[in-house]
């Protein structure tokens, strides 16, 4: 299981925005290993300045408003999203682009995407939460298809990455769910795709080879 | 479909080596961590385990280098355990390049910390260890230090109390069979899923792939830690003591044999054994 992606400095600089409660140092990792430019930054200059910017996270939906809040990242967030360079929200990052969550308590969100946040535990007390290990992604052919930023398009049906979360993303519009997974019989949102934005509730840079390579190809267009 | 079951390696380091034993004693020096750990990331581990098993023992933590090496090439998730006491070690390990930290002997004397670490770093972060050894009656009791000290704690009330301090995760340690190559205790891992709905990785006791097929068979864990089968594996395949850092005991390392009573299994034989025996786990094409 050898990388066989070119390992070549790339013209790209990548933000990971840093909202102080997440591992961003895999991720970081990662981008390096791949070649990337990036820093780990809540600056808003700096985020704005960036070819492209991760949201990861690790943690509490409703510690990491306060955060986003106290740090002023909301509109930095927002705004770098408008200007249309790739987007992606990992795990909490992915979350955290909805409109509310009942994570511990009813939290309001960013409100990018339309929908909301719910945990496993509301549907079914006996579901062995938090959901941790790797499951598989059934992709929304179409979507991936016709749309320009595929991040997935080398992945296949059934293909594993890497989870580790407790509640799940209900989005409103379904014509943007690009991948679903089964947990438990639930079968739940496991990306969303639109426009510049690809947000996924798995870990790329903990997947693996397969995992790196979507990372690759989100900032490779 | 179940989730796939993770098959995790595990890797007792001591000082700069990875270090084998037998119930948690009598170390060997196998080799460098981050070779082995290299290794089975190309074999298509889904996870890695590394538990320090001197820090708690001395007071030290010297594997915050080793972690942030492995961090650089290694893309899977990295637990790693052995003398994290506050807030402030997690943080540092996390900072090297761990996903998740594995306490014992802390929890235990503080269970507080759970909760409190697990609000600071979310659930999934923080993962309980349990050195398990069973007493004369047939019960469990949680002990600290590589089985040395007893804690009085009935492991299965431990566990569940566990869970309720807000821990992601426990790794489950049967230290009776720990590097002993007879296999799982199957009751105890039952007791201990049974007990808890948050997900249990259990370790100890895994001798031939047999072993790791009825543990899963019998018992739907979320996990299944292995050290001795895949070390001796990956010493077949490398094998040269050159470069090995002079700190414990090498004889066996120099002696050219592998323990009688442990089969040598790579991950890529153990998982499509356990594949073709209808247990999920994740099948890498490249690899299987």
């Amino acid at each position: 299981m050898i990388l066989h992606v070119e390992k070549m400095k790339k013209p790209y600089k990548i933000a990971v925005i840093d909202y102080r409660m997440s591992n961003m140092f895999s991720i970081k990792n990662a981008l390096n290993m791949l070649g990337f430019e990036s820093e780990i930054t809540s600056d808003r200059a700096r985020i704005l300045a960036s070819d492209g910017a991760i949201l990861p996270g690790v943690g509490s939906f409703p510690e990491a408003m306060k955060h986003i809040k106290d740090l002023e990242l909301e509109t930095s967030i927002k705004d770098f999203i408008t200007t249309g360079k790739p987007f992606m929200g990992i795990c909490l990052g992915f979350q955290l682009l909805f409109e509310k969550s009942e994570e511990i308590e009813v939290t309001n969100g960013l409100g990018i995407m339309q929908g909301d946040v719910r945990n496993f535990l509301k549907i079914n007390d006996k579901i062995r939460v938090p959901h941790v290990g790797w499951n598989t992604i059934k992709k929304n052919h179409a979507l991936d298809a016709t749309h320009s930023l595929n991040p997935l398009r080398d992945s296949e049906d059934d293909e594993y990455f890497y989870f580790v979360h407790s509640c799940y993303v209900k989005p409103e519009d379904k014509t943007n769910i690009y991948t679903t997974t089964e947990y438990a019989g639930i079968e739940f949102c496991s990306s969303v795709l639109k426009d510049n934005i690809f947000a996924c509730q798995f870990h790329p840079e903990k997947s693996g080879e397969k995992g790196i390579g979507i990372l690759n190809e989100m900032f490779s267009k | 479909m179940p989730l796939a079951l993770r098959i995790i390696p595990r890797l007792d380091i001591k000082g700069p080596n990875l270090v084998k034993g037998v119930h948690l004693e009598g170390l060997r020096v196998l080799g460098k961590p981050e070779s082995f750990a290299k290794f089975y990331y190309e074999q298509g581990a889904d996870e890695l385990f590394y538990q320090d098993v001197v820090a708690s023992l001395y007071g030290r933590n010297s594997l915050q280098e080793i972690v942030s090496k492995t961090a650089k090439e290694i893309f899977i998730p990295l637990t790693v355990g052995g003398g994290i006491r506050s807030i402030e070690d997690i943080a540092s390990i996390l900072h090297a390049g761990a996903d998740k930290v594995s306490i014992n002997t802390s929890a235990i004397e503080n269970p507080e910390l759970i909760r409190s670490a697990a609000n600071v770093f979310g659930s999934s972060t923080i993962v309980i260890s349990i050195e398990a050894i069973k007493q004369p009656d047939g019960h469990y009791l949680a002990f600290t230090d590589n089985g040395r000290n007893s804690t009085g704690k009935e492991v299965v009330a431990w566990a569940k109390e566990i869970e309720r301090l807000g821990a992601g995760e426990i790794s489950l340690t049967s230290v009776d069979r720990e590097g002993a190559g007879k296999g799982f205790d199957i009751v105890l891992a039952k007791q201990v899923m049974e007990a808890v709905s948050i997900p249990v990785v259990v370790h100890g006791g895994a001798g031939d792939m047999q072993h790791v097929l009825e543990l899963s068979k019998q018992v739907p864990v979320s996990g299944i830690s292995i050290a001795s089968l895949f070390h001796y594996d990956y010493i077949l395949h490398n094998r040269h003591t050159d470069g090995y850092e002079e700190e414990g005991n090498i004889d066996f390392l120099k002696s050219n044999r592998v323990l009688s009573h442990i089969d040598s299994v790579s991950i890529v034989e153990l998982k499509s054994y356990l594949l073709e025996h209808d247990i999920t786990c994740r099948k890498d094409e490249k690899t299987l």
